[in-house]
């Protein structure tokens, strides 16, 4: 099945990437062909099937409600893009 | 045309964990920017959530609390979109499976009637991070603080069966008071700790068919929530009266400037791609721990009322308004207990203390009046002591720091005369010095009489210094005037 | 000292034949001189790593010391390194200097091991080649105008090249095992949860797991003692008590039954391929074991499956790389949404950027059904067959790779020919299992690797049934010309 640009426009948007005009039809046919691959599970019949993530059915550990962790910023400030007094800075958002 | 409103809530309630849901790092409020924010809460590559058990707890409390039944095997996905304050580019939050299901909330309204106002479920989420975009900062750009990000969130999502701003706030407040009765959540709106999405509809009155709906989001007064419904309630008639439909949007109600309007960047349709996160199994909760969680539940605010009427004997008005306030209900009963006076103790409580505690913008838990010494003031009205006025000053020199209700009585020498004897000798010496205000009583028509009594009364409360106990001195001196008659 | 294995190092660490520091040096050097031709290191740390040879040889002098204690390896680019650049082979992490460590980097560290550097990589681990690092790509030591195999190219070349003599891996869809075999070295992926992902960049969540290259299954072994445990910093690890993975090498192979899919013997795989592997399971069978064919009926949709599961999962995953808190931003964003566009776009190469489409593709509204939860069912169906084949056999084995290594750029335009090198791999990650491969033969002067897939936490039996081939074959104890 072949992908529309239309399609994948609004995939790399929700994606946040961005689609030269020069490769749009290169991506397309090589999405196309992803999705001819995939598509070969159209024709399993799943209905009496669950969805499974992992092999066995263990529950999700519960941790105590304890502080351990200290003020890193410094540490984790020296390796962003950019900082200013204490915060992480990025270009204004416009609401 | 008769219009009806359907008003539905999304209400956000941060619980009081000490750490975060997914990670160990500490929620303290009004931290530094950033240094509550560890490699988790940062989305730092590699980095993975394990859950927070007393999160959990809360969440199942508040579902007993509501009567919901309770989800035993739930399960977070990953709610994806992009945005600065949201390191990881998706929210971990519950969708499919929530974990506190169908419940119900009663609000009383102001006509006196109740009404059930349904829970749809409320689901577990992380919370995210802050962005400023005034204040000191480079030209063009905003900051971002992720103290937050990772704070653990109830978000209760009720049905669409409020009919009004008045039901909608009445619900709120339940809420309120519920949360903070059961410790879930500290309740300070102005912190953040409980935030509520409004979806406001209209319809003819007499329709079952619901209209469009718009959602105002992340209000966190009521004052604002009941102007902001007010106002949507009358933009959506108006824009249909005028032939215009309703369009499905998010909006923004500003308190301040009272001007809302469309989040037209959030209208391009978001498609969140929800999936079950991979990072986390199912929450597993055994009957046991649900069992254990529903012994140890707090008193809940209408248990505490009904309470209030038959253990203290308060009106169904005074009880209300105090059980609805878990600190002002542990206040009062402080107060109730140690004075032995209840009806004192409300009228205290709920009038002067909660005057000053709102001017000075204060909560009860920090009152520079501490029950116990407001009990002692109360103990010194039973016992007539003082006289309901003198109380007031007692009041306010306690309130300035002054001392305990004892002290404050010595030190100012407020100690009501009630002795029998000296106060027939005021009174005497009173009416001896006004002879002219005695014969004008006398000649005084008698429906007419009783006007009288302020000018005597005046002197007598200026004679002794204020101490007299007016009751007494008002019965001694319709005798001796009476006498003279 | 470069062509002994861990084993025969960690004796003569014991015997005092070497220190750790010489061992280390010996290795940095071989790093030096050899790695440009075939790039498969792209961080060496030198000076910590003679440090920490230092300390090393203190711990064995006062003789309580680890098995691992003083043993050089690399760390794949995967495993974030305190204070050492962790790049994931990306561009977007190319200046990333994580402030903590993986805990398979600190169990090994703890234990006394010696870091060398970061291999190279598959770009976020998408890939069977090594061909789309940004660093460039790795050179197979065997062929050096053939591809290695990926996402652990680097990881494979150096151990082949003898650039050291253990590496860390990930495998997410035969990342391991399929560069293993096409280096003729021995890799092995653990069981889902048997090894922490704390710290290790993630790629596909569900299917992810850390895990040994070496030179032999023994070696392996030993490294694998030292990776494997339960780590409360991630949901995922398992509870199970961590055994003596060295201890049961010896046990005799008589009577293992052993399972042959026919699938993975049908169209597809290369004749000589599948020479080799027949020939490495009739060796096997004169030891005692006895081969069964089994079917793995559901295999076929393996592929399909994994390239809905695996990107759909990364583009979830890869969200967090946005130019905010870390990592690539782009210069002078003209406002947010250009910042997030352009630091991702320029930041990401161009088979990242086709699996966070097809990954945004298959969860979308109105496709998570037809794709993602499809996908997710038919995982039962492959767990299935394998619990089923599992019944009546105790080991499965097959070829790990349909051919052996092919040329840069031969997978060139479409990306499916591509994905199919993982045909035999793939399922084992869908269902948890562990897999591992071993070097069985070459064809046209180019190694060849035999599958071993156990059941849940079987590792002991996989390392010990491996070991015994390799006391009866020598294919492990080849090294490709041009380092000898």
């Amino acid at each position: 099945m072949t992908i529309e640009r239309k399609e994948i426009e609004k995939l790399a948007t929700l994606s946040r990437l961005a689609i030269d005009e020069k490769t749009i039809a290169d991506v397309t046919a090589r999405l196309s062909s992803v999705l001819a691959l995939v598509d070969q599970l159209q024709s399993v019949n799943t209905e009496s099937l669950q969805e499974i993530s992992r092999p066995f059915h263990t529950s999700q550990r519960l941790r105590d409600d304890q502080v351990d962790e200290t003020d890193q910023r410094d540490a984790f400030q020296a390796i962003a893009p950019q900082t200013h007094n204490g915060l992480f800075t990025v270009p204004k958002m416009i609401e | 045309m008769n219009w009806e409103t359907v008003i539905g809530l999304e209400v956000h309630v941060q619980l009081a964990t000490k750490t975060k849901i997914f990670s160990a790092a500490s929620t303290s409020f009004g931290a530094t920017p950033n240094t509550q924010a560890c490699a988790i809460d940062l989305a730092m590559p590699g980095t993975l959530p394990v859950l927070n058990k007393q999160a959990v707890n809360y969440a199942i409390m508040f579902g007993l609390a509501i009567d919901a039944e309770i989800c035993q095997e739930s399960v977070f996905e990953r709610k994806n979109y992009f945005y600065p304050d949201l390191p990881k580019g998706y929210q971990t939050t519950q969708l499919e499976k929530p974990i506190v299901g169908r419940g119900s909330v009663t609000i009383q309204l102001a006509d006196g009637t109740e009404k059930a106002i349904g829970i749809h479920h409320a689901h577990l989420e992380e919370d995210a991070g802050k962005s400023t975009h005034e204040g000191d900062l480079p030209y063009g750009m905003s900051g971002v603080d992720l103290n937050r990000a990772g704070t653990p969130l109830i978000e209760i999502v009720s049905e669409p069966d409020m009919r009004s701003a008045e039901e909608a706030i009445a619900f709120a407040k339940k809420l309120h008071s519920i949360v903070t009765s059961i410790k879930i959540c500290d309740g300070e709106m102005s912190q953040g700790s409980m935030r509520f999405d409004v979806n406001v509809s209209v319809r003819p009155a007499g329709s079952s068919a619901l209209g469009t709906r718009t959602e105002t989001k992340n209000l966190n007064s009521y004052k604002f929530m009941e102007e902001a419904i007010e106002r949507e309630v009358e933009r959506q008639i108006d824009l249909i009266e005028d032939g215009g439909t309703v369009a499905q949007e998010t909006r923004l109600y500003n308190g301040d400037t009272k001007v809302a309007k469309s989040m037209r960047s959030k209208e391009e349709a978001n498609d969140y791609r929800y999936f079950p996160c991979p990072d986390l199994l199912p929450v597993l909760v055994s009957d046991e721990a649900i069992e254990e969680l529903r012994r140890a539940l707090p008193e809940l605010p209408d248990a505490r009322q009904k309470r209030f009427v038959s253990q203290y004997a308060l009106s169904d008005y005074d009880s209300e308004i105090i059980a609805s306030d878990s600190n002002m209900s542990a206040f009062f009963e402080t107060v109730a207990k140690d004075s032995s006076n209840a009806k004192l103790a409300a009228n205290w409580v709920m009038g002067e203390l909660s005057g000053a505690l709102n001017t000075a913008g204060l909560s009860f838990i920090e009152s520079p009046v501490t029950a116990q010494q407001l009990a002692g003031m109360v103990v010194r009205i039973s016992d007539n002591s003082i006289s309901g006025k003198m109380a007031k000053q007692v009041f306010e020199a306690m309130w300035q720091g002054e001392g305990n209700a004892d002290e404050i009585i010595q030190a100012k020498g407020l100690k009501q005369v009630s002795d029998s004897g000296a106060l027939e000798k005021i009174v005497a010496e009173v009416l001896d010095g006004n002879p002219a205000m005695v014969e004008d009583f006398i000649n005084t028509d008698e429906s007419k009489r009783k006007k009288k009594l302020g000018g005597f009364m005046g002197q007598i409360m200026k004679a002794s210094k204020g101490q007299a106990n007016p009751q007494q001195v008002n019965q001694i001196l319709l005798q001796k005037l009476n006498a003279l008659l | 000292m470069h062509n002994y294995t861990i084993a025969k190092l960690i004796k003569g660490l014991q015997n005092k034949e070497f220190s750790s520091v010489e061992l280390t040096q010996h290795f940095l050097d071989r790093i030096s001189q050899l790695n440009d031709d075939y790039n498969a290191v792209i961080t060496v740390t030198s000076e910590q790593a003679l440090s920490a040879a230092v300390l090393a040889d203190q711990r064995i002098a006062n003789g309580d010391a680890p098995a691992m204690c003083g043993v050089p390896i690399l760390h794949k680019d995967i495993f974030c390194t305190n204070g050492v650049r962790t790049s994931c082979g990306s561009k977007m992490l190319d200046n990333f200097v994580p402030p903590y460590d993986a805990t398979v980097v600190e169990n090994f560290a703890r234990d006394g091991a010696v870091m060398l550097g970061k291999t190279n990589m598959d770009e976020f681990a998408m890939g069977s080649s090594n061909e789309t690092s940004f660093y460039g790509p790795v050179k197979n030591p065997w062929a050096t105008d053939s591809v290695p195999g990926g996402s652990s190219g680097g990881s494979a070349a150096a151990i082949a090249a003898r650039l050291a003599p253990g590496a860390t891996a990930t495998d997410t869809g035969g990342s391991i095992r399929q560069p293993a075999a096409l280096c003729g070295i021995s890799g092995l992926k653990p069981t889902y949860g048997r090894v922490s992902r704390w710290g290790m960049i993630a790629f596909a969540s569900s299917l992810d797991q850390a895990g040994p290259m070496a030179r032999t299954a023994e070696d392996c072994a030993i490294m694998l003692n030292c990776m494997a445990s339960f780590d409360e910093k991630d949901s995922t690890s398992v509870n199970q008590s961590v055994p003596d993975y060295t201890a049961s090498l010896g046990n005799s192979i008589k009577g293992l039954k052993i399972g042959i899919p026919k699938e993975y013997f049908s169209e597809g795989l290369d004749p000589g391929t599948e020479i080799a592997v027949r020939k490495a399971l009739a060796d096997l069978e004169a030891q005692g074991a006895q081969l069964v064919e089994i079917s793995l009926p559901n295999s076929h949709l393996s592929v399909p499956a994994y390239y809905v599961i695996a990107p759909a999962e990364a583009s979830a995953n890869l969200s967090r790389f946005d130019g905010v808190k870390y990592g690539y931003r782009c210069k002078n964003p003209k406002d947010l949404q250009d910042m997030y566009c352009r630091s991702r776009t320029e930041g990401f190469g161009e088979e990242v950027q086709r699996r966070i489409l097809i990954g945004t593709y298959c969860l979308s509204a109105g496709y998570y059904d037809a794709y993602y939860g499809k996908a997710q069912q038919v995982r039962q169906l492959i767990q299935q067959d394998f619990s089923d084949a599992f019944k009546s056999v105790d080991l499965i084995m097959g070829p790990t790779c349909p051919s052996p290594a092919f040329k840069f750029g031969a997978k060139g335009d479409d990306p499916v020919a591509m994905y199919l090198e993982d045909i035999y791999t793939i399922a084992t990650n869908l269902a948890g299992l562990p897999g591992m491969s071993v070097p069985c033969g070459m064809v046209e002067e180019k190694p060849v690797g035999l599958q071993i897939i156990g059941n849940y936490f079987d590792e002991a039996r996989m390392l010990n049934v491996a070991h015994q081939f390799q006391e009866i074959t020598n294919w492990h104890n080849q090294a490709p010309e041009a380092v000898q």
